[in-house]
């Protein structure tokens, strides 16, 4: 029984590693998003400051001075008019821009609080409201550097005499390459998985290879094996790939248990691979399996957590998406990185796993029994 | 003589009947196209149902504005000043805060219960009575993941300067004078993220949607051996490439305005562009999208690998580097020319733009001729590629 199960992996192999394109295509894809998705990012940096000065007093001028040296602003643009104001928002020249009203300096120097208005493009306005912080921050820094200066002493005196210590677990400098690679190390592979089984059977299907299959020695469960081990085979080794370059190229400090990472993660694929099989068993031509893929897989990487919170979803969305099994694995992979989790931690996130596998196991292998019955 | 009469006519004739011929077949390929796509279940799936669907999905998962954010508070000390602390950071409308110790809260982390905590430490209010000395209340926060932890330092700090406020007005204080921040949203007054999460998230369908028709198209031929059959018949070049553009555009087109439609009358997005304009960028994005999947169906021969390349070519990027949710002006330069490559990225921006701010003709019409830059690229690669004998 193993001998056939190891011939059938050994001809699965075979068949997806034989010509050079289909190797390409294993291989390319991944080293390609590895180069570029680690440097995109939810951080607000070097970007375009607009400044519409109306004010003629010198702390206006002062205050640029400070924005102008931010890590988030590289560029400061001067817009002297209001046409000019609309042209560059509306075509997207600066992400934002502060206007300081004609009164700002006497305002501020006769120790009124002055209004800065900031104009921010509705059309990606998360990414102004980040650079807006930032833009706070460096105006409290100000102000409390003025009010020290005016009356030496006055907020060693005033409520000042406590602070706000602020730390950050596990990624002391909120370094996004830390949040981004272990995360790819799920996304990535999820493509490798899911295709590698759901279309490898619907090409066997297509071809009438499928039916020699079944009329071998090899039993139906055999074959679903057969098709998963190379599946579990070639998706670690993508992920065996980012997990090196992330450790080696991207330097993210890898302070978990390696056995833990691929215990779960051998989990995960295991679930992948249910999915994939499951969608093949209900699919007859590659076009249906790929489509079948697409349509799992984009909802799942949505609702992964990744490009948005999961506990931004309504209520019910959040029951959903306790059956993606890339939700589960993308934060095994994120805190086995950065924040060592015991056993028992992993546990809670590899549970689900097991339920989803066993339940799209189960579906698939029914599923087949009765299209060969 | 007569010869030299004839030839003009000959010749006109010749042209009339190539024109009837060609159009008569390209109508027949389209036409069986159109059978082929419309008699598989699978393909009004791909057209009108997953759209809808993600674009649900889409309206409802990502959402950027931050509502509210699990918290922890331990509470060293119980003296009225932390009290009332506590009682602003319970105020807070973005938190919602859970108490116990330290102990607890360091394993709720690794848990991934809370988001990060506040300790108030034991001795934070003798040193607040006591002059010289720095009376501290920590913030932990979750780093693995940055853009919440840098909400959880936000908040915190908002509701650390509610308290000063309060604390200096109940005293009498004077806190030195700050300067006002006046956000006004163009475009977005109330600055809600799904005004161009929705809008941006048809580029990525659209993306998929052209691509996954396109890319299986030309390969099944192949591998089905009915390719073998076409190229026996008097269809040109310009022909076979038509046949498999025109009735993907057709139902590429339909199902992009479907989700105009749904994202308009059903989730609500503002929508205050023109018709023309939407049909004009609309038009050239398809083409660019259906003529990639097209190019790589073409090049690669087989559906397998087609599928595999479209889905790397089409849906991540579209996803990572479109500008949809990721800026592009904060990735690296290098990676910045990158996305210029990308029709994706130049949808993203106009039909954003389409939708929130009306029709701004300069950037809309700039989107344009890339899209159509784009277009011509992967359509002319694609013809330059079609072969038109089987020993090439």
């Amino acid at each position: 029984m193993f001998h056939r199960i190891y011939t059938l992996i050994i001809k699965e192999l075979q068949t997806l590693l034989r010509d050079p394109e289909g190797r390409r295509f294993l291989i390319l894809p991944v080293l390609m998003q590895l180069c570029l998705f680690p440097f995109v990012t939810m951080e607000v940096k070097h970007n375009t400051l607009g400044i519409m000065n109306q004010d003629d007093g010198p702390l206006s001028v002062e205050l640029i001075q400070r924005f102008a040296t931010a890590k988030a602003f590289e560029n400061v643009v001067s817009i002297k008019s209001e046409a000019e104001l609309k042209e560059t928002v509306e075509m997207q020249k600066a992400l934002l821009v502060l206007r300081f009203p004609s009164d700002f300096s006497r305002a501020l120097e006769s120790g009124k609080s002055p209004v800065l208005q900031v104009i921010l493009d509705g059309r990606r306005s998360t990414t102004g409201q980040i650079a807006m912080g930032y833009v706070a921050d460096i105006l409290q820094a100000y102000s409390l550097e003025r009010a020290e200066a005016l009356v030496p002493g006055a907020t060693g005196a005033s409520p000042l005499r406590t602070s706000l210590v602020v730390r950050h677990w596990f990624n002391p400098n909120l370094d996004f390459t830390w949040y981004i690679l272990p995360s790819l190390v799920a996304i990535i592979t999820t493509i490798g998985a899911l295709i590698v089984t759901s279309l490898s059977i619907a090409r066997e299907r297509e071809q009438g290879t499928f039916d020699q299959l079944l009329v071998s020695p090899l039993t139906p469960g055999m074959i679903m094996l057969g098709k998963a081990i190379p599946a579990l085979i070639i998706s670690m080794s993508q992920a065996s790939i980012i997990l090196l370059a992330a450790i080696f190229v991207y330097r993210v400090p890898f302070s978990g248990n390696l056995f833990l990472m691929y215990g779960s993660m051998f989990f995960y694929m295991v679930s992948l691979v249910g999915f994939g099989l499951f969608i093949s068993s209900i699919c007859s031509s590659q076009q249906q399996a790929f489509l079948g893929t697409f349509s799992f897989m984009m909802p799942a990487m949505l609702l992964s957590g990744y490009s948005a919170p999961i506990d931004n979803m309504p209520q019910w969305l959040q029951t959903i998406t306790w059956f993606n099994p890339l939700r589960h694995f993308i934060v095994i992979s994120k805190d086995v990185f950065l924040k060592n989790i015991d056993f028992f931690t992993v546990l809670e996130h590899v549970w689900p796993l097991w339920v989803i596998a066993a339940i799209t196991l189960t579906g698939a292998s029914i599923i087949f029994r009765f299209r060969l019955g | 003589m007569e010869k030299e009469k004839l030839k003009p006519e000959s010749e006109k004739t010749l042209r009339e009947r190539f024109g009837a011929g060609f159009l008569r077949r390209l109508w027949a390929l389209s036409y069986k196209e159109s059978l082929q796509t419309l008699r598989d279940p699978s393909s009004i799936l791909v057209a009108f149902i997953l759209p809808v669907l993600l674009i649900f999905i889409f309206g409802f998962a990502i959402n950027l504005d931050s509502t509210r954010i699990r918290m922890g508070l331990v509470m060293e000390d119980m003296g009225p000043e932390a009290q009332r602390f506590a009682a602003s950071l319970q105020g807070s409308p973005y938190l919602s805060i859970v108490r116990g110790t330290r102990k607890e809260m360091e394993q709720a982390v690794m848990e991934e219960k809370v988001r990060g905590f506040i300790v108030i430490m034991h001795d934070f209010s003798r040193k607040l009575d006591r002059p010289g000395e720095m009376a501290a209340m920590q913030v932990i926060t979750d780093g693995t993941e940055p853009n919440i932890a840098v909400f959880v330092e936000n908040y915190s700090r908002g509701a650390w300067q509610t308290w000063l406020g309060q604390r200096a007005l109940a005293r009498g204080e004077k806190m030195p004078p700050d300067i006002q921040l006046e956000p006004r949203y163009w475009f977005n007054p109330a600055a809600e993220s799904r005004n161009y999460i929705i809008p941006g998230s048809i580029t990525i369908i659209m993306t998929v949607v052209g691509a996954l028709f396109t890319s299986l198209v030309v390969a099944r031929e192949w591998e089905r051996g009915t390719m073998e059959a076409l190229l026996a018949t008097p269809v040109t070049r310009t022909e076979l490439l038509l046949s498999k553009l025109l009735p993907y555009y057709v139902l590429g087109i339909s199902s992009l305005l479907l989700c105009v439609a749904v994202a308009t009358f059903i989730l609500k997005v503002p929508f205050r562009g023109s018709i023309p304009m939407l049909l004009v960028v609309s038009t050239f994005f398809l083409f660019s999208a259906l003529g990639l999947g097209l190019l790589l169906s073409t090049l690669l021969r087989n559906q397998f690998n087609a599928a595999q390349a479209a889905l790397n070519a089409g849906f991540l990027p579209a996803m990572m580097l479109s500008g949809f949710i990721y800026e592009i002006s904060s990735m690296p330069h290098l990676l910045q020319y990158i996305t210029c490559l990308l029709p994706a990225r130049y949808f993203v921006t106009s039909i954003q733009t389409l939708f929130q701010a009306g029709d701004i003709h300069r950037l809309l019409w700039r989107d344009v001729f890339f899209l159509m830059l784009s277009s011509a690229f992967f359509i002319g690669l694609t013809a330059y590629h079609t072969k038109r004998r089987l020993d090439d």
